[in-house]
């Protein structure tokens, strides 16, 4: 997989790729739905263009949007993460980008064929669909699913569409339960209904898959993972403070931020974020507000920025009295992300974040939302998001 | 081998030191002594110094034999412009009886030379210091004269056997078989059997000269054996044909596998102790083993020119080597003297001369009489000889082996899969004209893990003792390998699959010892040697660096290659394109765009352009695969499910297979410079017009 970028300069200045993507400008089209209609002529345009170079004597090239840092920008005004302009150029004969190339041809046949048939396949699937033994050789088109993930991703970004409108999603990984009842493909769910299990959110949750039908809840808090959930979900949090609470398990998956956003922005609910003490919930907590780097150019529709950091903090172990034996040294790695994550233009201008990471880093440990059971099972429903809420502490 | 040794030069040597002595000692005493003083001849003192002359052990006295025989027989055969057809035969008499002993062995070396004149026998095979090449500066193969006689004396002192010489010096003539043994205290040769004969092996020309020699011996195959100087031999003598029956084989049984038509034929079948005839079969250019026998072909039909004889020039006299040729001199005046025994020695440089080397009451002219010149004088003309600007000697009496032949010799015995030589501009130490030679082979089935290997000659013959005293040697180790893409450590030699000969051709190869084993450390030899070895080294590193890009291209082919069939099928799928027009025009890119890979390289490493593309690279290199790359007729079939594809590299590797089966089936006609097979030369060095290296014994 070749993964690095080349300026915009330069790969504009190649010959034989076409710039396939039409960068951020689509995504005013984008959330209206399985169409597939555009997508499939894209995908013929591509294949057509390495056909016609290739008849021509030019290198086969493909101009694939760079997802990489350094050409993420940060847009201060809006408060989300953008993807910049840079492409850089996949070439069937570079070394580095051959098998890629092989990679990114493979799946857009293979995304055709399921736009043809209308059906959807799982990014796993996707992975089988195009794995096989390339003939003559023992090697196989995909090493691994990470290959196909990444494959796709940059197929998205170049063709400009959708995962949806690739109808390709990933697998479930986030729960909801709350005052609010939904209609997901005709059926209507109520989801204070959903004993302990909860919703499972789907991977895509776009308004022709699932529509808002009544909602009763005021805000929406968003914890890190299952485990918690199912506390909150035990001791009826959301029934008490009348709320939608979710999961993601650990870095939510784009359905659930997909869907989270549209609460926010559709109903107007406020989202509070219950994430671990680290660096890691740091980053989870960015990704759900600003959006992520390699997924910046669906910032638009995911990112929140309105959303709020609750918790855990660095202060707690100090303020809720918490016991040593909660406290997990921070190891080489974590100090490196967490002053990286520092420096994010994002996270660089706001002094409440900045003393947050410095208290993290003076503490030397990190702490997980499920220490606070040491202090009482239901501690931190009953006590440690009710006094955060109403003191209104948070971090933005 | 008439003329061969023309003047008998008894004196002069260690064996005459001892005579004088004594003389300011007391009278009694001097007469006690002089009892005891008599002269030694030059053969006892050999005798006694047998290690000065190679025979210091049984396994190198058998070699100095063979090697000594095979010189004479070369020189020989060029000097009459014969090319050279010889029999090496080693018959073992009685094995050794154990392991570490020696056995006894019957030596013959056999030639089809204009043979030698019946009163000449005795004295070159007879005596010690008897022969055609100390006197003259003419480049040859012996020098001092003493090899084979002292191989016969050895022989004789070993196992009480005389010599065997049978020759013929007129095809229609009788032979002579002559018996010869020695009387070393004389230094006279001994007939024992000397009668003509009617019977004679075949030989080409109907005249040679076969010498047997029984010796106390061992033989040994390996490193320094009898073997490899042959091989080495060859290489050396392209124009040579040798046929190498080593002991332990049935000559009978040779005979009957040979056939009769051979070069040195069976002419006669009485004589069974020396029927083994050589055979060279001309279907075979490298060296072949034939069952009993080892041939080395003849692989260029050219004899090396007659190298001309030269008078030695005034920087490479000594003092006493003048006021002896001053002495012996038929000219009678100082400027006839001086212009007719050097060269060089214009009548500008005899007034120059003169004039320095007069002193008051002295004056010298070129009208001066010799005989009026004294020893003082001499030496001042001496001196003014060699502070005079003079002219480098003639160059003419070199004959080197040439760039051609080198590499005709290097590609019929080391089979590698590069090869380069150059030849350096004649040059002088001591007054004496020389020319380095230098060749490289390198890749195939050379050893890569091994230091190379350095092949040493001088006038032709291989040397292959004292290899670390030798100026060759110390100018390999000298030579930066590492500028040229191999690995060496320090102070040693290269490391890499690679044989580096060298050659010095010239009218007198200053040996550091009587065995002529190693050659002599005079910076101007050593400086030339390095400069021809970094000709060749200059050739193949550019053939080592391409050849790195080769392999890194193919390794790029075969990338691309595996995923163009991917890629025409996933197009097909999305737009219906047609498959194989587009998996043929992706692989022709992916063809061309590691074109490289496919390059054949000439002799400096540049690549050969074979045709041109259209849309070949910048620097133009492009030469494609004739199987299935553009212009291949007809495109490719897209591989279809389990069908193999080859990589690049691997199906270069069966088609030089091919080449090679092909070659061999065609028994490669052999023809003096080698016709241009410009069939499959891939990535071999083609000397010109060198042809690929195909299955055969090689020699390292």
């Amino acid at each position: 997989m070749a993964k690095k970028t080349t300026a915009g300069t330069k790969a504009s200045a190649r010959s034989g790729g076409v710039p396939l993507h039409d960068g951020r400008g689509s995504s005013g089209g984008r959330g209206s739905g399985r169409s597939g209609g555009g997508t499939l002529e894209k995908i013929g345009a591509l294949a057509g263009e390495v056909a016609r170079a290739a008849h021509a004597g030019e290198a086969p090239a493909i101009e694939v949007p760079t997802r990489a840092k350094s050409n993420t920008t940060w847009d201060c005004k809006s408060g989300i993460l953008r993807m910049g302009d840079a492409t850089q150029t996949r070439e069937l004969f570079n070394l580095n980008q051959a098998k890629g190339f092989m990679q990114t041809v493979l799946h857009a046949a293979g995304i055709k064929e399921l736009l043809e048939a209308d059906k959807t396949l799982s990014l796993r699937a996707m992975f089988y669909k195009g794995l096989h033994t390339i003939p003559g050789t023992k090697e196989k088109t995909f090493a691994d699913q990470d290959e196909s993930d990444a494959v796709l991703e940059d197929l998205e970004v170049t063709l400009g569409s959708l995962r949806e409108e690739l109808h390709v999603f990933a697998k479930k990984a986030g729960t909801m339960v709350g005052n609010i009842t939904i209609v997901d493909s005709g059926d209507e769910i109520d989801c204070r209904r959903m004993g302990s299990g909860g919703y499972a959110i789907p991977s895509i949750v776009e308004p022709d898959v699932i529509q808002f039908k009544k909602c009763d809840a005021k805000f929406v808090l968003h914890v890190e993972k299952n485990t918690v959930w199912s506390r909150f979900n035990e001791d009826k949090f959301w029934q008490e403070h009348n709320c939608i609470l979710t999961e993601g398990g650990g870095q939510p998956p784009r359905g659930v931020r997909r869907l989270l956003r549209r609460l926010n922005e559709e109903l107007g609910l406020p989202v509070y974020c219950l994430l671990d003490c680290d660096p890691w919930g740091h980053y989870i907590y960015s990704v759900i507000k600003q959006g992520s780097i390699s997924l910046a150019f669906e910032s638009e529709r995911l990112a929140i920025p309105e959303a709020k950091f609750l918790g855990l903090r660095a202060i707690d172990y100090q303020r809720c009295g918490l016991s040593d034996d909660v406290q997990i040294a921070l190891n080489e790695k974590d100090v490196a992300r967490a002053k990286q994550i520092a420096a994010y233009p994002w996270f660089k201008d706001k002094p409440a974040w900045r003393r947050e990471i410095d208290q993290l880093l003076r503490n030397g440990f990190k702490m997980e939302v499920e220490s606070l059971i040491t202090k009482d099972i239901s501690y931190v429903t009953e006590t440690y998001v009710p006094e955060r809420l109403k003191a209104k502490d948070w971090l933005d | 081998m008439p003329g061969q040794r023309g003047k008998s030069s008894p004196g002069a040597t260690a064996g005459r030191s001892r005579r004088v002595g004594g003389s300011g000692a007391p009278m009694l005493a001097a007469e006690a002594m002089a009892e005891k003083q008599r002269e030694i001849s030059v053969s006892e003192f050999f005798a006694k110094n047998r290690h000065l002359l190679g025979f210091d052990n049984p396994r190198k006295a058998l070699l100095t034999t063979v090697k000594e025989a095979v010189d004479n027989a070369l020189d020989a055969c060029e000097e009459a412009g014969i090319l050279p057809d010889l029999l090496v035969e080693i018959v073992e008499v009685s094995p050794p009886p154990s392991a570490s002993k020696s056995g006894r062995y019957r030596v013959t070396v056999r030639d089809n030379g204009p043979g030698i004149v019946r009163r000449q026998v005795e004295n070159i095979f007879g005596k010690l210091l008897y022969g055609s090449k100390f006197h003259r500066l003419k480049m040859s193969r012996g020098q001092q004269g003493i090899g084979i006689s002292a191989a016969g004396m050895y022989g004789l002192m070993t196992t009480g056997k005389p010599m065997v010489i049978l020759t013929r010096p007129n095809p229609k003539k009788p032979a002579h078989h002559i018996e010869l043994a020695m009387d070393t205290t004389k230094n006279r040769p001994e007939v024992t059997v000397d009668r003509e004969t009617e019977e004679f092996y075949a030989s080409s020309t109907g005249t040679g000269t076969s010498v047997t020699v029984e010796m106390e011996a061992r033989y040994a195959r390996g490193r320094a054996s009898v073997e490899e100087y042959l091989e080495q031999t060859a290489i050396a003598n392209p124009h040579a044909s040798i046929t190498f029956v080593p002991p332990g084989r049935n000559a009978e049984d040779a005979e009957d596998a040979d056939g009769e038509q051979g070069v040195l034929g069976v002419g006669r079948s009485d004589d069974s102790a020396d029927s083994a005839a050589g055979t060279v079969s001309s279907a075979f250019d490298r060296t072949t083993e034939l069952g009993d026998r080892v041939v080395y072909p003849r692989t260029v039909d050219a004899l090396p020119p007659e190298p001309k004889e030269i008078r030695p020039h005034p920087y490479g006299v000594e003092l006493g080597t003048f006021l002896t040729m001053l002495k012996n001199a038929k000219a009678t005046q100082l400027g006839g003297f001086l212009k007719e025994e050097f060269s060089r020695v214009t009548p500008a440089v005899v007034g120059e001369v003169c004039a320095k080397a007069s002193v008051n009451g002295a004056k010298l002219s070129e009208h001066t009489w010799l005989k009026s010149i004294d020893t003082e004088t001499a030496e001042r003309l001496y001196t003014a000889l060699q502070g005079a600007r003079l002219r480098p000697p003639p160059t003419d009496c070199l004959a080197p082996i040439g760039v051609r032949q080198l590499l005709a010799g290097m590609l019929k015995g080391v089979r590698a899969e590069f090869y380069a030589a150059s030849t350096r501009e004649p040059a002088v130490y001591r007054g004496n004209p020389f020319q380095i030679e230098a060749a490289v082979a390198f890749g195939g089935d050379l050893p890569a893990e091994e230091t190379a290997r350095v092949i040493r000659f001088a006038n032709r013959v291989p040397l292959l003792y004292q290899q670390s005293a030798c100026c060759a040697f110390k100018s390999v180790l000298e030579t930066s390998w590492k500028n040229y893409g191999l690995g060496q450590p320090r102070g040693s030699l290269p490391v890499g699959p690679l044989v580096v000969m060298i050659h010095m051709a010239s009218v007198w190869v200053p040996f550091t010892s009587e065995s002529k084993e190693a050659i002599a450390d005079y910076d101007e030899i050593r400086k030339e040697m390095r400069l021809a070895l970094q000709e060749c080294g200059r050739k193949l590193g550019t053939y080592v660096r391409k050849r790195q890009q080769m392999r890194r291209e193919s390794e790029r082919r075969g990338v691309f290659e595996r995923y163009v069939g991917e890629v025409a099928k996933a197009c097909h799928a999305i737009t219906g394109t047609d498959a194989d027009r587009l998996y043929a025009a992706l692989l022709e890119q992916a063809r061309k765009r590691t074109a490289v890979a496919d390059a054949v390289l000439d002799e400096d490493g540049r690549v050969v352009r074979s045709r041109p593309e259209p849309g070949d690279g910048d620097d133009g290199v492009i030469i494609v695969e004739r199987d299935g790359g553009p212009g291949g007729g007809g495109a490719p079939a897209l591989p279809e499910g389990g069908e193999a594809r080859a990589s690049g590299g691997g199906k270069r590797r069966a088609r030089e297979k091919e080449t090679r089966a092909a070659t061999r089936e065609s028994g490669g006609a052999r023809s003096g410079p080698k016709p241009a097979r410009r069939a499959k030369p891939r990535m071999r060095l083609v000397g010109g017009k060198l042809a690929p290296v195909e299955e055969g014994p090689g020699l390292f």
